[in-house]
């Protein structure tokens, strides 16, 4: 099963249940609460789960390593490779 | 053919690293490289080789290659592919056509690493692949401004999201493979350039493949620089939606 495939599941089983209780599709009669939450819970969901993203990406971006040292050690040791190429006869 | 060259034997194994460096006009970068892959490989005292695989480069990397091979020895094998050398299962299935180790780094051939951090991850859980992330541990970035990082974290996010594919960077370019696994993974992964480096985690992932990862330093081009331009970040989303759809 592909990702897509199973997004699409995913998305229908939780569309059937949601219009299932927002609409009362099999006649249910659910008491009147369990409609009005269920309702405008794809929205919520949605905007949650955007709150959520940012945050996280905000988070990430936030704490995202700077090797300067890395840079650093790399550079002395591009010399350090220039020099032992030039004496090995490496024509650059 | 190529010698085998075998640097210190304290190591218990027959192990032996083939590193496959796909370059097109690399001509500057190389020798570095190839430099700084014998200092560590020599410091770790791991069997190697490198296998440069260049893409016809009209600045003359060739030849560079062929001067590095008669400084270094035969390790280095210099092959001439029929095609191009795009990161992709073309340019690795050559390479591993020469390929006399049972391991396979493969790493682009702008960039430098500790390599021999990977070989010691990959013998700590005998995993099938090894991947080098920037997101984890105290793997990173140097030079990026704000911009970059932003369309950095928010892509892998979305790959994340959409892919679950298990491994926290998807388009990194430092990996080691089992050659078995490489080659398995190889004949299945159906992508081109890039975006095959992202197919094959994923389905690594679907095959049950053990994915080790290890924090490297993505140190911007030894020379030069790496652009990140609306060509890439639309190459990635049709990678990303492709992968989605088929994997």
């Amino acid at each position: 099963m592909t990702k897509l495939v199973e997004w699409l599941l995913g998305v229908s089983l939780v569309g059937a249940a949601w219009a299932l209780v927002s609409f009362d599709l099999l006649d249910l009669s659910l008491p009147q609460t369990y409609r009005e939450v269920a309702w405008p819970m794809p929205l919520y969901l949605l905007v949650s789960f955007g709150c959520f993203s940012l945050a996280t990406v905000g988070y990430r971006v936030a704490t995202f390593n700077d090797c300067d040292e890395a840079a650093k050690e790399l550079m002395e040791q591009i010399k350090e490779a220039k020099e032992d190429l030039r004496k090995r006869g490496l024509k650059m | 053919m190529a010698s085998r060259k075998t640097s210190h034997p304290n190591r218990d194994s027959e192990d032996k690293y083939s590193i496959l460096l796909p370059t097109y006009n690399e001509r500057e970068n190389l020798p570095l490289i190839v430099w700084l892959l014998v200092k560590y490989f020599g410091e770790s005292g791991y069997n190697y080789e490198i296998i440069v695989i260049d893409d016809g480069s009209p600045d003359g990397t060739l030849e560079v290659a062929k001067q590095l091979q008669k400084i270094y020895g035969e390790d280095k094998i210099v092959s001439e592919p029929p095609r191009p050398a795009l990161s992709d299962g073309t340019a690795y299935i050559h390479g591993m056509k020469h390929a006399t180790g049972n391991f396979i780094i493969i790493m682009d051939a702008d960039l430098s690493h500790h390599v021999s951090g990977v070989c010691n991850k990959q013998k700590e859980g005998n995993y099938d692949l090894v991947s080098g992330t920037r997101y984890q541990g105290n793997g990173g970035v140097y030079g990026w401004d704000l911009r970059r990082k932003l369309i950095s974290r928010g892509a892998n996010f979305l790959s994340q999201v959409l892919l679950r594919p298990g491994a926290s960077d998807l388009t990194g370019s430092f990996r080691l493979y089992k050659k078995s696994v490489l080659e398995s993974l190889v004949e299945r992964c159906v992508s081109k350039g890039y975006v095959f480096q992202m197919e094959m985690i994923v389905r690594a992932r679907q095959l049950n493949y053990t994915v080790g990862e290890v924090p490297i330093s993505f140190v911007d081009r030894v020379y030069g620089e790496s652009k990140l331009g609306g060509n890439e970040i639309v190459s990635f989303a049709k990678g990303l939606i492709t992968l989605f759809a088929t994997t």
